[in-house]
């Protein structure tokens, strides 16, 4: 009876298991996660790329960080609907009644979050090799790199697991996804912040995305990523803290 | 495995939502092995007491005992020795029948998953549909993968919160065969109905809920002695609405 803990990495990979397969059996998931930031840089490089300038030699080099991160973005809606699933159809109940570890549910979806995004990232950054993306970066700059992604992709899934644990009807749950969308696009994720105008610009390079966007250019092109770093660190960390204490406190009452 | 005579037993159980009181004083025990049935109408506070005695919700006041555990010091061990099947067939729609099953097998950290699933598949009539995903199975197939579910790993007591609540008479009829199947393989099961006549048909001892307590419980015998005396009265008995559609539809299953 004293063993009931000792699960809980087995219980994890049950539940990692489980929404993966949702994940593959969603053709809506892959279109908007995958495939949408693909057709979006190929769009960015080919149709608008052209009269874009950006002081880069290569278009495509200058935008991949910002696409990785809107995959990122593109995925954490998801997160809030399969949670609001869970809570809604009584699966998080049966769980619950189990003698499994209560937060491996929730740790379930968190995880598979980080797997999935890694695995379209990959799929997009062998994608953006083929358009001619190429980096001097060498391989701690790319774990860097993948660090960073890994606690965006973090903080984004439990910004969006409040929503989703917390909603009343499945409309309720996607709330969260239209401003995360909105961020990237509004910083220098396409374009320098300088050709903006005046208060755009002034959101744009005070908003958490910018910093991230430049942080990843800066590693992949070998330069310094002097204090960008720091304050992408900071926004990240700071709002994946918040964001987990809400969601922790919402998955214990409701959940 | 649990040598006790006494199921479930439960002691002056008291819950308030916001202020709002829902159980007030609720004293019940149910018999290792026998069914017990909760009635009560809608909004009564059957599932509230369920979700309770399963360790979901915790009580305001009161004490409890499942399979010899107590409720509040050894929750783990409760939900070791216990089964839920909720109100709402909580399978995951996007698995197919056997991945449900065997996922709950994994849960249950039991050996041979895939034999676990295929034994329940073909008790409960589901082997044909085995890898068809469960969002496309009838009401009365959701509800029987939902027990079965609940069956894997042989917990010695079950709650079946409304299991016929929204099927049809037949797949009714069928869930009352499995609940008396598993009482005489010696499970205890724990039932809330809002049908007088599911009571009658399947339970040795009843209990009505009404207004945050148990107002009546007993035997159905028991219960018939609190009223008055019955009348003998001819009257030419029509067939009800319900006989004469099963009678229809077994003859058609017939031809």
């Amino acid at each position: 009876m004293e063993t009931i803990k000792n699960y809980f990495f087995n219980d994890m990979v049950v539940m990692l298991g489980r929404s993966m397969r949702h994940i593959f059996r969603s053709l809506d998931t892959i279109i908007t996660v995958t495939i949408m930031p693909i057709a979006m840089m190929l769009l960015f490089v080919y149709v608008l790329g052209g009269a874009i300038q950006t002081g880069t030699k290569n278009y495509v080099d200058y935008l991949l960080p910002g696409i990785l991160l809107i995959a990122i973005a593109n995925s954490a809606g998801y997160v809030s609907y399969r949670l609001f699933l869970d809570k809604q159809r009584g699966i998080f109940e049966r769980f619950n009644s189990m003698p499994i570890a209560r937060s491996a549910a929730l740790w379930g979806h968190v995880l598979t979050s980080l797997v999935s995004n890694a695995i379209s990232l990959v799929v997009i950054v062998l994608v953006a090799l083929l358009m001619g993306f190429r980096s001097p970066a060498g391989i701690l700059s790319w774990l860097a790199v993948a660090g960073i992604l890994a606690l965006f992709t973090l903080t984004l899934t439990w910004i969006a697991a409040i929503p989703g644990l917390s909603a009343k009807t499945v409309d309720g749950a996607g709330v969260i996804a239209y401003p995360i969308h909105f961020l990237p696009l509004i910083s220098s994720a396409f374009v320098p912040t300088k050709s903006m105008p005046g208060p755009v610009r002034a959101f744009a390079e005070h908003q958490p995305v910018t910093p991230i966007v430049e942080t990843i250019r800066a590693l992949l092109s070998n330069r310094p990523a002097g204090n960008e770093i720091w304050v992408a660190l900071a926004w990240c960390v700071g709002i994946m803290l918040l964001a987990y204490v809400f969601a922790v406190r919402v998955y214990k009452k409701r959940a | 495995m649990y040598h006790n005579e006494i199921a479930i037993s439960v002691q002056g159980l008291k819950k308030s939502y916001k202020n709002i009181p829902v159980l007030t004083g609720v004293d019940f025990q149910v018999k290792t092995g026998s069914i017990f049935a909760l009635l009560g109408s809608n909004g009564s506070g059957k599932t509230t007491i369920v979700k309770i005695l399963t360790t979901l919700l915790k009580q305001d006041s009161g004490s409890a005992t499942v399979n010899g555990f107590d409720l509040t010091s050894k929750p783990g061990n409760v939900r070791q020795s216990i089964s839920l099947t909720g109100q709402f067939a909580a399978v995951d729609e996007i698995l197919t029948g056997r991945e449900n099953l065997a996922m709950i097998a994994r849960l249950r950290h039991l050996k041979n998953p895939g034999e676990v699933a295929d034994d329940l598949l073909n008790r409960f009539g589901l082997t044909d549909a085995a890898d068809r995903k469960a969002s496309t199975y009838s009401g009365g197939m959701r509800r029987r993968l939902d027990i079965a579910m609940s069956l894997v790993g042989r917990s010695p007591l079950i709650f079946l919160d409304e299991p016929t609540t929204g099927l049809d008479p037949e797949a009714r009829i069928e869930v009352w065969k499995m609940v008396r199947e598993l009482a005489t393989n010696g499970t205890t099961v724990f039932l809330t109905t809002q049908y007088l006549d599911e009571a009658e048909h399947l339970a040795d001892r009843i209990a009505i809920l009404h207004e945050g307590r148990i107002i009546v419980s007993g035997t159905l015998g028991e219960l018939k002695k609190l009223f008055p005396p019955a009348q003998v009265e001819y009257i030419e008995k029509q067939p009800t609405l319900e006989e004469i559609f099963l009678a229809i539809i077994g003859k058609k299953e017939k031809n």
